[in-house]
């Protein structure tokens, strides 16, 4: 099913390119550019490239073959810029000599089967969760759940955790929080975009997940919230790092990227997992791309700093529409001082003006 | 030039003086050795095809055998993290051969008594139709059984059937383990069952083609001595044809060993193992499409993931190099 996705994703990005070559002989100017990696942000930035192409007639092929297939691809350089969910080590992006910036902000959100169970109606603590995934809470009727959710009627009935077979940023961020919330599972399992998990079944993509958990009663999984969003799965709250239970809004998202010290992280790389604010959803990430420091097609490159520039200033309605949330103001600003700072042509000179 | 012989050839051979064509001219003779020269080209590519693929996939996988040593086929411990990385293919290995082994236990039965059916017992005219309906689940891809799987077999096995096995067998010593709840719908024993239907009609041809190979006078002098239908079939059919028999069954075999898509969705993607037929696991191919998109270049994640293909690519070859001997020794014979 996420290959089908991925392949709409990819015909959609092909007409996008048979389109742009077809009009570069008629405006000036006109650029192809290209790009691989998450499948996460693939949705706004096929409709991003769709606006800018009516606007600039430049085009971008834009390819969800995965984070890791992206990394591939512009460690090899074969396409303009590499899009990855989890950010690439610090490393990895000095011996590659790329420069990684944010786009979009997203976030992942538990979702649950149960009778008589509504959105957002379940409580969950951080701890809950983790030992569910953990496999040490089995039942529904647990005393740790029941505590959490007076007046909710509980059934008993056993617990099938639900996770990504598949790799993704999505495990990673989520795994990234329970490493956060439960020390237990920091060392037993730990955070990746694949995990060994010490209970459960796995399914491939969000679509998968999502299915697995309807099949079944009693299943709990994750997904992302723009996926959660547009299928109205029923979502439950969790306990924030203050204290509070909170129902995913993208209030609640928004608080959590301005709760981020972007101030004291390299390559942009901040952690928006449990931030402090009372308002803030504990599970939140953004998802990035990498851009060659030291390009071989200028041309490409500029126009990709351009695509991204045009994204920040008119895109942010776009992703809204599409449940993505937008990038702090003072966020996108630096990202704009990196670019002039970092990218740089053969001659040295900067290319992003 | 070689073109250009091989497109006169033909007209030649269909000009209205059609006799006039002559093999051992000149130019017949080069165009013959140029065809030659041309299968040859054919038939080596193949073998250098798969001489390459296997070379790449065993030196793309050293890294992970260097890593972990023999420990790799036998660890059953697959951990991706990055603190306490460890790439064992111990429980793909074992559901790989588990799924492969029990969709055989399903599909031989069925095949060999559709065949025996097909060849023996169905009127005439209705050998065709079911013969072409058989053939025909061949044609369905197998992204459709996956998610034929997961969206209808897996609710129906979940809701009626393991509920059923669990409370009637579960009680059983020892074989009872195997079918311990909790009903989930998708695992290992569902993972069978489909992987049964796909492999079926490809051995029930070839059973077709084994139980035809068996001379009537000996069926009909079975029958002639009072042999029941049930007879011939143990006694004369089968035994007949037992080696082809096997190895048609190998054959299938192999085929379920390197199935894909439809394990993926089915199987329940968990890295462990479960003595249960009915929890989840891994197969080497299910493994594979999970994790290949998501591993780096040159990380012991795709190195390991390709010393599973070559895992993968020596057993099927094995398999299916033992199933075309024994094959091939009887219908031949």
């Amino acid at each position: 099913m996420i290959t089908k996705f991925a392949g709409s994703c990819r015909a959609l990005a092909m007409s996008l390119a048979v389109f742009g070559s077809a009009a570069t002989a008629v405006p000036a100017m006109a650029v192809d550019f290209t790009g691989a990696g998450a499948t996460f942000p693939a949705p706004v930035y096929l409709a991003w490239a769709a606006d800018y192409k009516a606007k600039t007639s430049s085009s971008l092929n834009y390819q969800a073959i995965g984070s890791g297939g992206g990394q591939t691809q512009i460690f090899n350089r074969t396409v303009d810029f590499g899009a990855s969910d989890a950010p690439v080590p610090q490393d990895k992006l000095e011996s590659n000599k790329l420069l990684q910036f944010p786009t979009v902000i997203g976030s992942v959100v538990p979702i649950v089967n149960l009778d008589g169970i509504k959105a957002d109606e379940l409580k969950l603590s951080p701890t809950v969760l983790a030992n569910i995934y953990l496999g040490k809470i089995t039942k529904w009727n647990d005393k740790a759940i029941a505590d959490l959710n007076a007046g909710v009627k509980l059934p008993d009935l056993a617990i099938l955790p639900v996770y990504r077979a598949d790799g993704s940023g999505t495990t990673y961020v989520f795994t990234t929080y329970l490493s956060d919330v439960s020390a237990d599972w920091k060392s037993t399992v730990g955070a990746n975009t694949s995990v060994k998990w010490p209970a459960g079944d796995g399914a491939k993509g969000n679509d998968g997940v999502a299915g697995t958990v309807k099949n079944t009663k009693g299943a709990i999984g994750y997904v992302e919230y723009v996926y959660a969003a547009a299928n109205s799965l029923t979502t439950t709250q969790l306990q924030n790092k203050a204290g509070k239970f909170l129902a995913p809004t993208v209030d609640g998202f928004k608080a959590a990227a301005s709760a981020a010290d972007w101030d004291h992280s390299k390559n942009f790389a901040a952690s928006m997992i449990n931030t402090p604010g009372a308002t803030a959803w504990p599970i939140v990430s953004a998802t990035f791309i990498e851009l060659p420091t030291n390009p071989k097609d200028a041309t490409a490159s500029a126009e990709v700093m351009k695509f991204f520039d045009w994204a920040y200033t008119a895109g942010d309605d776009t992703a809204v529409k599409l449940h993505y949330i937008p990038l702090p103001k003072d966020v996108k600003d630096r990202v704009r001082a990196a670019w002039k700072a970092e990218i740089k042509d053969a001659s040295g000179a900067p290319i992003y003006k | 030039m070689t073109l250009e012989t091989t497109v006169d050839g033909p007209d030649g051979g269909a000009s209205p003086t059609g006799t006039g064509r002559s093999l051992t001219s000149s130019r017949g003779a080069m165009a013959d050795t140029a065809f030659r020269f041309a299968l040859y080209a054919a038939g080596i590519l193949v073998l250098v095809v798969i001489g390459a693929m296997m070379v790449q996939l065993f030196i793309g996988g050293l890294p992970a055998v260097m890593a972990f040593g023999f420990d790799f086929f036998t660890s059953t411990d697959w951990d991706p993290a990055p603190d306490h990385e460890h790439y064992g293919a111990g429980i793909m290995l074992y559901g790989t051969l588990v799924t492969s082994v029990l969709a055989l236990v399903f599909s031989v039965p069925a095949s060999l008594g559709i065949a025996f059916f097909l060849t023996e017992v169905a009127p005439i005219p209705s050998r065709k139709p079911i013969g072409i309906a058989v053939q025909l689940l061949a044609a369905v891809p197998s992204i459709i059984y996956g998610m034929w799987g997961f969206f209808i077999v897996a609710p129906i096995m979940k809701d009626y059937i393991q509920p059923l096995l669990i409370d009637g067998l579960s009680w059983l010593p020892v074989v009872g383990e195997l079918f311990a709840g909790p009903a989930k719908g998708t695992g290992v024993f569902t993972t069978s069952l489909i992987l049964a239907l796909m492999v079926l009609p490809f051995m029930t041809s070839m059973y077709v083609e084994v139980l035809e190979s068996v001379p009537g006078v000996i069926k009909e002098a079975s029958y002639g001595i009072g042999s029941t239908t049930w007879e011939v079939f143990t006694t004369v059919s089968v035994p007949y044809g037992r080696t082809a028999i096997i190895g048609a069954t190998m054959l299938g075999l192999g085929r379920a060993l390197g199935e894909t898509m439809t394990v993926a969705f089915v199987i329940g993607n968990a890295a462990r193992i479960s003595t249960s037929l009915f929890a989840s696991g891994a197969t080497i191919s299910s493994q594979l499409a999970n994790n290949f998109n998501e591993s780096r270049v040159g990380s012991l994640l795709q190195a390991s993931l390709l010393e599973l293909g070559f895992t993968l690519f020596v057993i099927s070859f094995l398999v299916l190099a033992l199933a075309r001997y024994l094959v091939r020794s009887r219908l031949q014979g």
